[in-house]
């Protein structure tokens, strides 16, 4: 998280801090385990009136952000869960808020002003099953026939789909990419859930037969939505890394705590060096994270032309130091820290499922690489 | 312009750009402005170091040295966003490399903090105008880490100082022209307390410099043997025995070194860092550049690129906004460490086996092996990241200090080696 705050955002972020001390203390998360939808829609209710999700949505359609940097001011939001593991669908949602408020018609007009009030969820069929699950795969057909949308394919894994009303699915129009929203009872949805690591998401695969509905469905152009896609992908990239940093931040610190608590032959876990440097590499790491986490949403936020690729990187270093980062706190727990009992599995869930989703550290740092050798031959 | 207003930073930037593109040469495609110490000839060497001092001296004579320093002492007095600036516009173009460290940091600002006004007026400018090259004469050989161990011994005889010792690890003293060096004036009381720092001309008489041969053939890296050697009491920097006050500062602005407002570290354009490019250019000259193998490991150093200059900018911007202490410094000289040895690494696994055997004909990656067996540089050099993780935990994360038998013993009667021990 930056290390300065306007006076407004470090309100907003202590808003949404307080509410998440309330309302998702570690006992409601375990709580939760158990339950269907992974949330309470009462809490995702006001979380919606804290502005969890107007952030990224424009002021006409009812949208609005803290500081005029919506993609910052999420960012906070996304910090703050990370820091608790806080359940609710905030990177779904969010993502489909903006896609319909910058690409979404008159007729998406209604599920906006639903998801903007939390009165229903967003929710994101974008990866795919493998073989097709690398960044960027799609093979999903969404084939106009006459005045309607005809989808035939697999998306998997899906992020709170089974509490979702209306799908926003990316699909493949021939050589190009089109988005649609679906409602999730329409004939030929299938929903299966998942088991996943994390606690309070829930997972589907959602499988799509011979589905249809009408043109005005899609969200932007037909057979031309590579550009809005990749902004999600952006978006969806910078609020699960936030996220990650929330939670690596948790652990550190929880972990600090232990080895000044702990003592083994008469002496604190602090004063042996070889756990001195294992803090310093973790310091580092955490710190690094926090940097390239912000240094992403700043480009995002402003469209920049390096924005995919500090977006990626973000995600890439976050994904791999992120994980080793609150494994090696849980060494330094020893053996309590594998238990359900103790707290520090809420963060190491939170890091190890956000390390994967829509795509791996290995998939990243090869399109990064691509990236660069590309701009290399281009110069 | 009034001595009140400060330039702005557009109009700034405008003057450096076109001043640098009129006056400076432009880098070839693939030239990184930097060089690895072992490339160069001795001619070759002098050459490049004559380079440097004329290129400072046309950045004095064009208003662009010592951004920030103060005018009186001939530089800018500008902001170090007027630093930044001047980094981005430099990008793709020569520099004086080798007046950045540890000329412009640490060594300068140590005299800024410390020096006499007599003192600054007499060597600031002389810096800035491309005519001193400083070394810092810290390590001995008796140890690098234990750097307020040091066994350099200076007494005072009337309104001299006499220095006997010896210094090491001065990259390229054989062509600078002053040291900053740390001696013991006070064996009776414990370590800290009993140093104190001069400064000196490297090229006197009682100073001997010799050249060490590394392991990959460069002779860059310095030993001096000091006998004798004489120093006005003038010349002394900081009060008597409080060399550590001094030293502590020298260290911090050493760590410090990347993300010094007195440091000019060009931009590499939109593509910052050097990492991925240098894996590029051993990958493509092994022919291996096709490899998705190869170009997830350029992905990785381009990761490593970026995540490094993020955090070097978030540590500099925290200690400036008071939310890091100087000590946190120390965390972004760890992870530099970290990422230069992995690119290191990887630059040496692009080359495949031409960085065990290559011939002429294999450009880029013929330098890989060379370069991995050094690779170690990175974390030893400017303190070693060991020391880098004890400051990060005890003096970041407030964790107890290591033992030390040193502490409260004057320094006569420290143990020094196996056979001092009784």
């Amino acid at each position: 998280m930056r290390l300065e705050l306007s006076t407004d955002q470090e309100f907003f972020r202590q808003t949404t801090a307080r509410f998440l001390d309330d309302h998702a203390p570690v006992d409601e998360i375990r709580r939760l385990r158990h339950d269907r939808a992974g949330f309470d829609d009462r809490y995702w209710r006001r979380g919606a009136e804290l502005g969890w999700t107007s952030l990224l949505v424009r002021v006409e359609d009812g949208g609005g952000t803290i500081s005029g940097q919506g993609v910052v001011d999420l960012g906070l939001v996304a910090h703050e869960f990370g820091r608790r593991a806080a359940p609710g669908p905030l990177v779904a949602t969010n993502v489909v808020a903006f896609a319909l408020s910058s690409r979404g018609s008159a007729a998406h007009a209604s599920v906006l002003a639903d998801l903007l009030a939390g009165e229903q969820i967003g929710t994101w069929c974008y990866s795919e099953p493998p073989p097709n699950d690398r960044l960027g795969d799609v093979t999903l057909e969404m084939r106009p026939k006459g005045d309607e949308l005809v989808i035939d394919g697999v998306k998997r894994p899906v992020e709170f789909a089974g509490c979702a009303r209306q799908l926003l699915v990316t699909g493949r129009t021939g050589t190009g990419l089109t988005q649609a929203l679906v409602p999730a009872d329409a004939p030929g949805v299938s929903i299966a859930p998942l088991q996943s690591v994390d606690l309070t998401r829930r997972f589907s695969a959602v499988a799509f037969e011979d589905v249809r509905v009408p043109i005005e469905a899609a969200v932007g152009r037909v057979g031309d939505a590579e550009t809005d896609i990749e902004r999600q992908v952006q978006l969806a990239f910078v609020m699960l890394n936030a996220e990650s940093v929330g939670a690596m931040q948790s652990a550190f610190e929880m972990t600090v705590e232990w080895a000044f608590d702990r003592y083994s032959f008469g002496r604190p876990l602090a004063s042996y060096q070889e756990i001195k440097h294992r803090f310093a590499d973790m310091k580092a790491w955490l710190e690094a994270g926090h940097a390239i986490s912000d240094a992403a949403i700043s480009g995002v936020q402003d469209g920049s032309p390096e924005a995919g690729e500090l977006a990626r990187a973000a995600k890439a270093f976050i994904g791999d130091y992120g994980t080793e980062l609150v494994q090696d706190c849980v060494q330094i727990h020893g053996g309590i820290g594998v238990t359900f009992d103790h707290d520090l599995h809420l963060y190491l869930r939170r890091v190890v499922a956000n390390r994967v989703l829509y795509g791996t550290p290995s998939d990243l740092r090869q399109q990064i690489g691509r990236g660069v050798l590309d701009h290399e031959d281009a110069a | 312009m009034s001595a009140q207003t400060s330039e702005d930073l557009q109009s700034f930037r405008a003057r450096c750009g076109e001043w640098i593109r009129e006056n400076l040469r432009q880098l070839e495609p693939g030239e990184s402005g930097l060089h690895t110490v072992s490339s160069l000839s001795e001619e070759a060497e002098l050459a490049g170091v004559a380079h440097d001092r004329l290129v400072q001296r046309k950045l004095f004579d064009a208003g662009l040295a010592g951004i920030c320093v103060p005018k009186e002492y001939g530089g800018q007095g500008l902001t170090r966003a007027h630093q930044i600036v001047l980094n981005e516009e430099l990008g793709g173009y020569e520099y004086a490399m080798r007046f950045q460290a540890p000329t412009f940091a640490p060594c300068m600002p140590v005299l800024l903090e410390f020096g006499t006004e007599e003192q600054k007026h007499r060597h600031i400018p002389a810096i800035l105008k491309g005519e001193e090259l400083w070394m810092q004469f810290l390590s001995e050989p008796s140890g690098g880490s234990d750097v307020a161990g040091a066994l350099t011994s200076a007494v005072r005889d009337g309104d001299m100082w006499v220095l006997n010792g010896s210094k090491v690890w001065t990259t390229g003293a054989w062509w600078s022209d002053w040291a900053l060096c740390l001696a013991r004036t006070n064996w009776e009381v414990p370590k800290h307390r009993g140093l104190t720092v001069f400064m000196l001309p490297i090229h006197q008489e009682g100073i001997e410099v010799h050249r060490i041969e590394m392991l990959n053939g460069s002779k860059e890296f310095c030993q001096e043997f000091l006998t004798d050697v004489l120093v006005p009491d003038s010349d002394r920097i900081g009060e008597v025995d409080d060399g550590w006050t001094v030293g502590t500062r020298w260290m911090f602005h050493e760590r410090m070194l990347l993300n010094s407002p007195y440091v000019t570290s060009p931009l590499g354009g939109t593509h910052g860092g050097y990492g991925a490019a240098s894996v590029i250019a051993v990958a493509r000259a092994a022919n291996r550049a096709g490899d998705p193998s190869i170009r997830e490991l350029i992905g990785e150093a381009r990761m490593l690129d970026l995540v490094g200059e993020a955090l070097a900018h978030r540590v500099s911007e925290g200690i400036r906004s008071g939310h890091m202490s100087d000590q946190a410094a120390a965390i972004a000289r760890l992870f530099k460490a970290m990422v230069t040895s992995r690119i290191s690494t990887i630059r040496f696994e692009a080359a495949g086996a031409a960085g065990a055997a290559w011939s002429e004909d294999d450009g880029a990656a013929a330098a890989s092996g060379n370069e991995f067996l050094m690779r170690q540089v990175a974390s030893i050099g400017g303190g070693t990241t060991e020391m880098a993780r004890n400051v990060i935990s005890e003096r970041v994360l407030g964790m107890p200090r290591e033992q030390a038998l040193d502490r409260d013993v004057a320094f006569r009667d420290v143990p020094r080696s196996r056979t001092s021990r009784t």
